[in-house]
């Protein structure tokens, strides 16, 4: 199953999130609020986040195994993608064909990126979207802030919300 | 007798090269916090500088190739230096190195997560944590916007993309599949109709901001 979404991670791994979570949730493998404890978890390790959680989810799933099938898995594709492209790469780097598909690719895949914002922020289960979101968006506004001004670590960052967390909530 | 010993010679040489491989990349893999593009200036540094693996100006390719394929571009970066260094073999034994790091490093998260996930205090840090991935992920959707949203096209496939997801739950495979579509038949379409779409496009990738060392 994470072949098939390693495959379309174009761009980073942010993308995928909301790819992993439908996948994840239809198979009844974790809930939704569980996943985006895991997805954030996924973020204190360092590496690509989309390839941390699919550690995690394995993990969680089914033991050590699990976690390094599911690694495997989300990692392949783009292994064989990258040794194909690295080794024709000269003869297509200036193919019209292959410039015109990125052009189309990349928009969408900034929009898969930034719905994986809102869905993340939204899938709070349905009732507590009045209240409970509140505080969330705030602390998201201010990180947003810090990262732009300040270049703020990831991982400070990170740490920096948890602690607003225990505080807030 | 003689093309053994030769054999067996290049083996050995090949199978350092491997370990070499796996070694370096083992020792960058935990320097990326936040995504493979904090990666990409040690990588710089290991390779370029200390191993010789590379020359100066190959960089800027290996980054343009490894962000435009799937995945992280980290794994990706890792694959194509192994990939030119020792083949197959040596795509494989870097992208292992890169990984290893990582994988137990989330294993012994996931230890700790499973112990402490029920405790109120860890569940509201997690809580707040997850304002800073909706955050970590803004950021990364303004950095890909901005040099993949330059004209109306490309502006309302993105903005068609957010309101299908949101609104239909299609699944994203196909949308991606849709995208590569339209984007060779809109620049198709484009050229038939008289060439002069072809330049906007030359002039937002031409750009050399694209190399932002973060996240």
């Amino acid at each position: 199953m994470f072949i098939s979404v390693g495959l379309v991670s174009f761009g980073g791994g942010y993308a995928v999130i909301p790819m992993i979570q439908y996948e994840v949730t239809e198979k009844g493998w974790l809930t939704a609020a569980e996943f985006q404890q895991t997805v954030a978890l996924a973020g204190m390790a360092p590496g690509s986040i989309a390839t941390n959680a699919a550690t995690l989810i394995g993990y969680e799933t089914a033991g050590y195994l699990g976690a390094a099938v599911s690694t495997a898995g989300i990692i392949i594709p783009s292994l064989i993608v990258v040794v194909l492209l690295s080794a024709f790469f000269y003869r297509l780097h200036d193919n019209p064909w292959l410039k015109s598909s990125l052009y189309g690719l990349r928009p969408v895949t900034t929009g898969l990126i930034l719905y994986a914002a809102i869905h993340f922020g939204l899938s709070n289960e349905g009732a507590a979207i009045t209240w409970g979101i509140v505080p969330t968006l705030l602390i998201s506004g201010v990180c947003l802030y810090l990262l732009l001004k300040h270049k703020l670590h990831p991982l400070l960052l990170l740490i920096v919300a948890g602690a607003a967390g225990i505080v807030l909530f | 007798m003689e093309i053994m010993r030769d054999r067996i010679k290049g083996l050995k040489h090949k199978f350092k090269l491997l370990n070499q491989l796996f070694w370096t990349f083992f020792r960058i893999g935990p320097s990326t916090f936040g995504g493979g593009y904090a990666m990409l200036p040690i990588i710089e540094r290991e390779v370029v500088s200390k191993k010789k693996w590379m020359q100066e100006d190959e960089i800027g390719e290996l980054i343009s190739l490894a962000g435009s394929a799937p995945g992280g571009v980290g794994v990706n970066a890792a694959a194509i230096i192994g990939h030119r260094q020792a083949g197959v073999a040596g795509a494989v034994s870097a992208v292992i190195g890169v990984t290893c790091p990582t994988f137990l490093i989330v294993i012994l998260i996931s230890i700790f997560a499973m112990v402490f996930r029920n405790q109120p205090k860890v569940e509201a840090a997690l809580k707040g944590m997850n304002g800073a991935i909706i955050a970590l992920i803004l950021m990364a959707a303004y950095r890909m916007a901005k040099y993949s949203v330059f004209d109306r096209t490309t502006a309302i496939a993105a903005l068609a993309t957010v309101s299908v997801l949101l609104f239909a739950g299609v699944h994203p495979l196909y949308l991606i599949a849709l995208g590569l579509l339209c984007g060779m038949t809109v620049i198709r379409i484009k050229l038939r109709l008289g060439l002069r779409a072809r330049t906007e496009k030359q002039t937002a990738t031409g750009s050399p901001s694209e190399l932002e060392y973060y996240i």
